[in-house]
């Protein structure tokens, strides 16, 4: 059972990845937005019931379809948007677009866009956490494809031979971009058992059970935090739309007949609102006025960064290396002494 | 306790290593057989010992444990990796590339990634095609990298210290053939040889020869035998290869008039032709010949002895080439031939490793 500000809290952020994507869905054809954009919708679970378990001191990383953990996270809304906008005050100085998200102040270190790049950095952090002595987590968010990766095995290996504080969060959504798991793993196999072969504490569950996830989640993460070293979970979950962009596309014919809409009867957000009335004592009312309140605020913040200027031109040659913050490096504009 | 005035190239890394790790808990160091019996040629001694968990071996997973590395770095760590031979990093290129090198970039300046990686690179003694490559061209092609070549004992020690320092991912290029050269070394922890400065090793004003790493040795002995002559070259010993200290370079040419750039990697794509195509193009009006370079061909290094016996360039070929641009005549140097076997830096080197 969750304490009672926890479930407000995953309630909130559902409604909030939810809010937010379907808001970056409706206004992505208006070209605004001139980058690649991996939605969350459909798989908002697993990042919503973690929310009230991650503190803000434990370090997370993510891939591609980052949107959802970087909100779960705590992550700027506005500094999200303005970087996907390509817009002044985007968290990465709008030269990361959708697929490189930060925002240091929550512990959200910086997702990646090639597969499996962030594991090995998660791990990583780990182990900066591990010799400063902390008690904070490093959190990995994967998918199913990462698993397929090389860096998986490696990193997993270091994290398990020096018991590091890294827990691995696999959302299984069954699919790399068109491919389906079956050309990719072997049939049967499941995920977080051969994970657990390799030596790590391995647990999985049912990611649009938001409830579920969040009490599996609870205890680990306890556990977790007494030096138990790294643990790996697998959910099982699926994605509603395309693999990029914010269209459907059943029509293409790559998932069976019917396979989304299963899916979608088991919306993490409508389930989750479903146990808070039946479990929790909320009434419709009180769920209605917090999506309300959620929304509202993603109206305000979609309404500042279309007024947000875009970002000064030289921006593009600033940064390249640290000790040339603001100034450019470019050889075609080195002092030269000819 | 006090040490010689001059040590090798190797107890110059080590002893830049314990004044690391000393000076700050942020630095880490690993790599695969840090800790072993050979402390990667004498450069790790007793760094286990003295600091313990902070030093430690690593499983053979070169990819992931550059990752590793630029996570620690953002975790606010300053690590240290090494491989005895450039050629396994190979395997890490997703995290060299687009992770320690974006980091900074791509994230807006939000985090940079402070993490040293020494790679080990060679030539002879039948290490071949994969265990012997020179890529500093490769890494100097990222943005975002550093790229560092010391030539002496003391820069060695100073350039890596500096490297640490430095809140940038630094590629630091080892030659196995300088681990025993030794030097005057400056013992103080508080030596540092700045990056992207050049080091002019020898003033003249008929040729500026460029060399970086083991061919900056062998370009000293050519030097020296043309100043015999009457040929007065100036040696520029690049020290970081990225971001290059182009001032000094430029302006070494603008004298001379000539250049001859060295280079231990491939031809094409090299550093040495890239100093040649910025020499061309912006000091072409002061130029008094055609920029050259002196590469390694466009063909893996083969393994037997009687292939490499022509197959690299020392000082003899250095010699010839700058003696030809300056008086533009053929003209070999046969004294300058190495003594022994051409494919070993020394009679202390008995192989394998």
């Amino acid at each position: 059972m969750a304490e009672g500000s926890d479930t407000e809290k995953i309630m909130r952020a559902l409604y909030l990845i939810r809010g937010v994507e379907e808001g970056i869905a409706q206004r992505y054809p208006a070209g605004k937005m001139r980058c690649p954009v991996h939605f969350s919708i459909g798989q908002e679970g697993v990042s919503a019931a973690l929310a009230p378990l991650m503190r803000r001191d434990d370090l997370a990383v993510s891939s591609h379809r980052a949107h959802a953990h970087y909100m779960g996270k705590g992550g700027s809304v506005r500094a999200m948007l303005a970087e996907i906008y390509g817009r002044a005050g985007g968290c990465s100085g709008a030269r990361g677009g959708s697929m490189h998200l930060i925002d240091e102040s929550v512990g959200f270190k910086g997702s990646t866009a090639i597969v499996g790049n962030t594991i090995p950095i998660g791990v990583g952090l780990g182990l900066a956490l591990q010799q400063k002595g902390s008690d904070s987590l490093a959190i990995v968010f994967l998918g199913d494809g990462a698993i397929e990766e090389g860096v998986f095995y490696e990193s997993v290996n270091f994290a398990a031979v020096q018991r590091l504080p890294v827990l691995f969060i696999c959302e299984n959504n069954l699919y790399s971009v068109y491919s389906p798991l079956g050309p990719r793993q072997p049939a049967g196999r499941s995920i977080y058992k051969m994970v657990e072969a390799m030596g790590i504490k391995s647990v999985a569950g049912d990611g649009n059970d938001v409830a579920a996830t969040y009490k599996l989640m609870h205890a680990v993460i306890a556990e977790m935090r007494s030096g138990q070293g790294p643990v790996f979970a697998e959910f099982s979950t699926y994605r509603w739309l395309e693999h990029c962009g914010p269209a459907d596309d059943d029509h293409l014919g790559y998932r069976a007949q019917g396979e989304c809409a299963e899916w979608k009867k088991r919306a993490p957000v409508a389930r989750y609102e479903k146990y808070l009335r039946e479990n929790e004592g909320w009434s419709a009312a009180r769920l209605e006025a917090l999506r309300n309140e959620v929304l509202a605020d993603i109206a305000r913040d979609f309404a500042w960064v279309e007024a947000q200027p875009l970002p000064p031109r030289p921006d593009a040659y600033r940064e390249v290396y640290a000790e040339d913050a603001g100034k450019s490096v470019g050889q075609n504009t080195m002092e030269s002494a000819a | 306790m006090k040490r010689p005035v001059e040590i090798t190239f190797a107890q110059a890394i080590n002893e830049g290593l314990h004044q690391a790790m000393a000076a700050s808990d942020e630095v880490i160091c690993y790599g695969l057989g840090i800790d072993d019996p050979k402390r990667i040629f004498g450069t790790t001694v007793d760094l286990k010992e003295r600091f313990g968990k902070r030093v430690f071996d690593m499983p053979l997973s070169e990819n992931a444990m550059t990752g590793i590395g630029v996570g620690a770095a953002i975790g606010g760590l300053r690590p240290v990796m090494v491989h005895q031979r450039l050629d396994f990093f190979l395997l890490a290129m997703d995290q060299l590339v687009n992770s320690a090198a974006k980091w900074h970039y791509m994230f807006g300046g939000k985090r940079s990634v402070p993490l040293t990686i020494r790679l080990i690179i060679g030539r002879g003694w039948g290490q071949g095609p994969t265990h012997s490559q020179n890529l500093q061209a490769w890494f100097a092609h990222i943005p975002g990298l550093k790229v560092v070549m010391p030539s002496s004992p003391a820069d060695a020690k100073g350039l890596l210290r500096a490297s640490i320092d430095d809140n940038n991912p630094v590629v630091f290029l080892e030659h196995r053939w300088l681990h025993q050269q030794m030097g005057e070394v400056p013992e103080s922890p508080d030596f540092r040889v700045p990056l992207s400065e050049c080091r002019v090793m020898e003033k003249g004003v008929d040729v500026t020869i460029v060399a970086s790493s083991y061919l900056t040795i062998e370009a000293l002995h050519a030097v020296r035998r043309l100043r015999e002559e009457g040929v007065q070259a100036e040696l520029i010993d690049l020290r970081t290869i990225k971001p290059l200290d182009w001032p000094t370079l430029l302006t070494s040419v603008k004298k001379t008039g000539r250049l001859l750039a060295l280079d231990s990697g491939a031809a094409f794509g090299s550093v040495a032709g890239t100093i040649v195509a910025r020499v061309a193009s912006d000091l072409f009006s002061h130029l008094r010949a055609a920029p050259l370079y002196l590469t390694m061909p466009d063909v893996p290094e083969p393994t037997a002895y009687e292939l490499t016996r022509e197959f690299y360039f020392g000082a003899p070929e250095i010699a010839a080439a700058a003696w030809k641009m300056v008086k533009g005549e053929e003209r070999s140097f046969p004294e300058l031939e190495r003594e022994g076997h051409h494919d070993v830096p020394g009679q202390w080197f008995a192989g394998p490793f």
